[in-house]
């Protein structure tokens, strides 16, 4: 194998599994350190600057960064990463002074379609830079779909308003309840760009049998969370069916169980463990004693004379194809009708854009989705940008994040009159954390507890009022607890050949088998030889020649603790331990040219 | 040293050997020796030794005298039973031990100081007694302890840290444990364990006194240039004579090697070492040949590293001394005292 680039900012990124998962990158390590330190106002503050909505996103983030957890693979589950971004922004002290300043207006304009988090991102990395930035939303106050989706059980109103808040106060200019019906209409008006952050509105719908007879008690999904939000709705049958088995049916049927559901079903077309919605929604909607039932497909809505009764449900099976997809095939079994009094719709969304006129320059393509370049998020319009689930389709709020940092630096390069598709790399520094002969800056003492559970309101009480949070969040002796648990993956062990004598002290101290001298080899065949088992190809191995004995030094990173022992072990300092910080570039950023070099 | 404990996670996919125990059952408490310490490889490849051939802690006696090397058995083993003894007695302690429960494994651990000066008689008499042990030496030639000072393995010539030359001839503990009668004879040196994890490995089955050398840099004092026990020296001068796989149980030999380039050596108990000769003339059976083949070699300023003697017919103190063939803690009262009359006898076979 050739010796590996330390240089190159992504080696080092990967190893830092939860921030390379992360759509915005966020420095997780980092904040978690900053949060045992009880330094809550400023984990909240790097989270604010990468993931701009901390409090919302720590209680309802998709959480890409746990499955990829380097702790899942060295016990059996991750650091609580999403619950400890919510103990900064519950702990943290009033940080309004620290969002940036108003700037002076640099005289251009830009529109933003939709107050999502995609477009609030995009507000808020443009407007500090001067622009003008004007907000369109259908809704009275800002938020998009993390106030009319989001049940105020899993995220408070005040949540919301705090962080919209802060983006808001930049000198942004919101329309609420100003809904934008013409594309066309908006480029006429003198903007230099617009962004469209209009989401993923429709609920799919289900077209079968009794569907428009039973009309009035089968309700969509994403429709009726709505409703509920805006307190249109405040009641539901006694008994409800849930058809649909993602993170919308989740949120459904726990709100059915609160407006008076008292016999509340989910029932899904697939197996339990392929449901798309999050193993702990899924988990917290069995705790509220609602069946999941499987492998049920709707196949009529029965009613007598208009007035909805139940449902019929076919019974299949998964059979799984040579190329190992899954095809569900009907079990042969009786076909069973569950009675019911409403029925909810979640079984999935899809993006509309009956406003943008099909001859303004966004070209659309055969799925009806509008062309969008993946990095720079253009569409055919170069002055017009999409992002969100706008995009490319439902994805969730992270992700709407991600886009908007991205979408707002190729809007600020456009209009500084650079070429957008030149994305400078991320800001990157690294430091030695020694601080003392074995002394070093960061808490190396790995420690063995498992994840601790964040606690959870009486369901008694809970299930009574709509409004009441169900997770009341870690306390700041649980949070300091698991905060210990995260393996500080960001601080790099960084190997220099020349000082090494080979005396293996770091062989035999590294408590995971991770680091092998050997003679070199092919990758394929290097990963055979190691010291201990490499199950993991998508796991770098950190390679150094220049030895003296014409070997190679082969780190797996795959589970690898962080724990420095190898150099507190190392009598020559080849081994050290050096913080690794990546800076995502967002628009306005300088000197990211630097980046290089730093590197 | 390190002030944090070792964590108690280990790779979720270490291999198991025959007990279930991955390698990390077979460690003792953190070390406290200095970071680089050549003596930590070789707690390691004990720990190695232990864990491949399934042995169970609880079978073990790891003993040891005083010095950085006699510290070490806090480190391996945790589970075994351990006695730190006094300065250069190991020896004895551990023939005491043996004779008195001769169904555990003994593992005397010692350094260079302890065995070469203070407790040299101690070794001597262990040795040619045959008690069945494995007797390692980690050799640094140097009192690291007390800052740097030679030790009576140091080389004549060698230079200490401080600029000091040596004048005084060394001892080279291999020679003399072939003369005393060692049955097993090995060096090996702590930067290169495949090497010395099957000695130790191929030590802890024989049957007798084993002995084995590890040259071990001591990272503090003696791993400088002029030395000769510096890990840049021992790398440039190692001439190897054969490297070993140990073939436990009694499995067929599966191991592909290429005609002539192999000598099977079977011990009393059915285990079996492969030699692979790197040195095509070397033979380990022939303890005279063995002798002069190390002297020729020292006087080149080579050292010569491998199994250099080894006597598969070997046997031990308890055979020398007709001994009870179970531990004594064994015995009942009516085998420790078997009355007047078997006195009387023994009396009468005395006049």
């Amino acid at each position: 194998m050739k010796p590996t680039d330390i240089s190159a900012p992504d080696y080092f990124h990967k190893v830092v599994d939860c921030q390379w998962a992360c759509p915005a990158h966020t420095p997780v390590p980092e904040y978690i350190r900053l949060i045992a330190e009880g330094r809550y106002s400023d984990a909240y503050m790097i989270n604010w600057r990468s993931n701009v909505f901390p409090g919302i996103l720590g209680r309802t983030c998709d959480r890409p960064c746990e499955p990829a957890c380097r702790r899942g693979r060295v016990e059996d589950t991750p650091v609580a990463i999403c619950r400890l971004k919510r103990v900064a922004a519950d702990f943290k002290d009033d940080v309004k002074h620290r969002m940036p300043k108003l700037s002076a207006k640099n005289g251009k304009r830009i529109a933003i379609v939709g107050g999502g988090p995609a477009s609030l991102t995009v507000a808020r990395d443009l407007a500090p830079l001067g622009y003008h930035c004007t907000v369109f939303d259908s809704d009275p106050k800002a938020g998009g779909m993390m106030r009319t989706q989001i049940p105020k059980f899993r995220l408070p109103d005040s949540v919301i308003d705090e962080e919209t808040d802060y983006i808001l106060n930049l000198g942004i200019d919101f329309k609420g309840g100003h809904r934008i019906d013409s594309l066309k209409q908006l480029l006429t008006e003198n903007f230099d760009a617009v962004f469209v952050g209009s989401g993923a509105p429709r609920g799919r719908e289900l077209e079968i049998p009794g569907r428009k007879e039973a009309a009035a008690n089968i309700h969509i999904g994403i429709e009726w969370l709505a409703s509920v939000s805006f307190e249109h709705v405040s009641k539901i049958g006694k008994r409800v069916i849930v058809l649909g088995g993602g993170n919308t049916a989740m949120d459904c049927c726990r709100t059915a169980r609160r407006l008076g559901g008292e016999d509340v079903k989910v029932v899904v077309r697939s197996g339990f463990e392929e449901m798309k919605a999050s193993p702990w929604e899924k988990e917290d909607a069995l705790h509220e004693d609602i069946p999941i039932l499987n492998f049920m497909v709707p196949v009529a809505f029965v009613h007598d004379n208009g007035k909805l009764t139940g449902v019929t449900f076919q019974k299949v099976k998964a059979e799984y194809d040579a190329n190992g997809r899954r095809n569900l095939v009907p079990a042969g079994e009786a076909d069973e009708t569950i009675n019911c009094d409403d029925v909810l719709v979640a079984v999935g969304q899809e993006n509309a854009f009956p406003w943008i006129e099909r001859d303004c320059g966004v070209e659309f393509d055969k799925w009806n989705m509008p062309k969008v370049d993946a990095r720079t998020f253009v569409s055919t319009n170069p002055k017009v940008f999409f992002g969100g689930d706008a995009a490319f389709g439902p994805k969730n709020i992270i992700w709407a994040v991600a886009h908007g940092h991205d979408a707002a630096l190729s809007i600020h390069k456009m209009l500084s009159g650079e070429d957008i598709t030149e994305r400078p790399l991320p800001e990157v520094t690294i430091s030695s954390q020694k601080m003392g002969i074995h002394e070093w800056s960061y808490d190396n003492d790995i420690s063995v507890d498992k994840r601790y559970k964040v606690p959870h309101r009486d369901k008694v009480i809970a299930l009574k009022d709509i409004r009441a949070e169900v997770e009341l969040g870690y306390d700041v002796k649980l949070a300091l607890g698991e905060a210990h648990r995260c393996l500080n993956c960001d601080v790099q062990t960084v190997f220099a050949a020349p000082l090494c004598i080979e005396c293996d002290a770091c062989v035999d101290i590294c408590p995971m088998d991770c680091i092998t001298f050997t003679q070199n080899g092919e990758e394929e065949d290097l990963r055979t030889r190691l010291k201990a088992p490499s199950p993991h190809p998508d796991q770098d191995l950190y390679v150094a020649d220049g030895l003296k004995t014409g070997r190679v030094m082969v780190k797996d990173e795959d589970v690898c603790l962080h724990c420095g022992l190898c150099a507190e072990r190392c009598p020559t300092g080849a081994w050290d331990m050096q913080k690794y910080l990546i800076d995502m570039t967002h628009a306005g950023t300088s000197c990211p040219s630097k980046a290089r070099s730093a590197a | 040293m390190t002030y944090i404990a070792k964590p108690k996670f280990h790779h979720p996919g270490l291999p198991k050997n025959d007990l279930g125990f991955t390698h990390r059952d077979y460690e003792g408490k953190i070390s406290t020796l200095c970071a680089g310490c050549g003596h930590d490889s070789i707690t390691a490849s004990i720990i190695e030794a232990c864990f491949e051939l399934s042995i169970e802690p609880h079978r073990v006696a790891k003993i040891s005298g005083i010095g950085c090397s006699s510290k070490t058995p806090d480190y391996f083993l945790g589970n075994s039973h351990g006695f730190n003894s006094v300065h250069g007695r190991m020896p004895s302690v551990l023939t005491g031990a043996n004779l008195a429960n001769r169904e555990l494994i003994y593992l005397g651990v010692s350094g260079d100081g302890d065995s070469a000066s203070i407790g040299f008689g101690q070794f001597a008499h262990s040795i040619r007694r045959g008690v069945n042990m494995t007797y390692i030496v980690e050799n640094n030639g140097v009192y690291g302890l007390t800052k740097g000072q030679f030790s009576a393995t140091a080389d004549r010539g060698s230079k200490s840290k401080k600029g000091l030359i040596n004048n005084d001839s060394p001892i080279d503990l291999v020679a003399i444990a072939l003369q005393l009668g060692a049955s097993f004879v090995a060096r090996s040196f702590s930067g290169d364990k495949t090497q010395l994890v099957p000695l130790i490995a191929a030590a802890i089955q024989h049957k007798g006194a084993a002995f084995i050398d590890v040259i071990s840099p001591c990272v503090a004092f003696n791993n400088h240039a002029g030395s000769t026990k510096s890990f840049d020296y021992v790398r440039e001068h190692n001439d190897a004579v054969n490297r070993l796989d140990v073939i436990s149980g009694r499995d067929p030999i599966t191991v592909d090697y290429a005609p002539g380039t192999v000598q099977l050596v079977e011990q009393h108990d059915g285990t079996r070492i492969a030699l692979r000769k790197i040195d095509a003339d070397y033979d380990p059976h022939d303890r005279v040949g063995a002798m002069s083949f190390l002297q020729k070699h020292a006087a080149r300023g080579q050292i010569v590293t491998g199994l250099l003697f080894v006597d598969p017919e070997s046997d031990d103190l308890h055979s020398h001394l007709d001994t009870v063939e179970v531990p004594l803690n064994t015995l009942d009262a009516g085998d420790l005292c078997p009355g007047t009359a078997a006195l009387e006898k023994i009396n009468a076979s005395l006049r």
